[in-house]
């Protein structure tokens, strides 16, 4: 059977049912606010944000692979581009850019322009050191764990 | 009575243990065991087969043809295997296991509190799992 063409991120966005922008954004600041109230440690909020996320993206992934129809990527260039360009503009509507690549192509950086979880987020003083948007990184690192990448 | 479109469906985890079974009224109904323990057999062959396969690259055993039956079985990346036994020549199963997929990342993976690779016990995805398997069966009636 011939494998199916990968959609694009944009195609598959149209095609989800949508939810209001400001909701999202303000759900995400109240858990974030109310785990800084439970926990207090700014590493600790650190830590359950990312466990969240990597809960996500257990889950997360069948729904990235069964709506995107990719096969599997050849080397982690490709999975970062992936992620980048159909994961991200898939499920927030924002396509974001892979940049900083070390000497031998296994760390880089995925920049957000437009992240909708920070619309209208200041971070106060007190607030130093905590990883405000760290449950995407907790969402990638269990996304690509459940198709057997480990990375940090 | 017209035959069902499928005769039995098993979803197995990553690990080979099967996580649902769900039989369409077909003579080979098996008991739990007995369908854990095919499952698990399943898993095996399927696992062995990619080794045996003479291609690079191979995922494993997509279709078996028999006398009296076809499996058509399909892949996540993910590890998770949906396998659909049938009458032989049925068309277009690949789309219905691409349809079952689609369903499980939905009903079952967004339920909150399904656990991850235990046993599906999710009344949404049965629900709908059976519409699309009726409707698949109305699609072959009426060719």
């Amino acid at each position: 059977m011939p494998a199916a063409a990968p959609r694009s991120g944009d195609a598959i966005f149209a095609s989800v049912e949508h939810v209001n922008a400001e909701l999202f954004t303000l759900t995400y600041g109240a858990i974030v606010r109310q785990l800084l109230t439970d926990l207090e440690e700014v590493d600790e909020v650190n830590k359950q944000l990312d466990q969240m996320g990597y809960n996500i993206g257990i889950r997360l992934i069948d729904e990235f692979l069964a709506k995107a129809n990719v096969s599997r990527c050849v080397d982690f260039k490709e999975t970062a581009e992936t992620i980048a360009k159909v994961g991200f503009k898939m499920f927030l509507g924002v396509t974001a850019s892979v940049t900083n690549w070390d000497a031998d192509g296994t760390c880089c950086s995925i920049v957000l322009e437009d992240n909708p979880l920070v619309d209208f987020v200041e971070l106060p003083d007190t607030c130093q050191g905590l990883y405000y948007c760290n449950v995407l990184s907790g969402v990638i690192r269990g996304a690509l764990e459940m198709v057997s990448v480990h990375e940090d | 009575m017209a035959a069902a479109a499928i005769c039995s469906l098993f979803i197995i985890n990553k690990s080979g243990g099967l996580i649902y079974y769900k039989d369409y009224g077909s003579a080979g109904r098996m008991d739990t065991n007995d369908s854990l323990r095919v499952a698990s057999l399943w898993h095996s062959m399927h696992a062995i087969s990619q080794q045996l396969s003479p291609t690079v690259g191979c995922s494993g055993i997509e279709l078996l043809e028999a006398d009296s039956f076809d499996l058509h079985c399909f892949q996540s990346l993910t590890g998770t295997k949906f396998f659909v036994v049938c009458e032989p020549g049925m068309p277009h199963m690949d789309a219905l296991l691409k349809v079952i997929y689609e369903l499980y990342t939905d009903y079952v993976l967004k339920n909150p509190f399904y656990e991850m690779e235990m046993p599906i016990r999710c009344e949404l995805f049965d629900v709908n799992l059976s519409q699309a398997v009726q409707k698949d069966r109305g699609a072959f009636l009426g060719r």
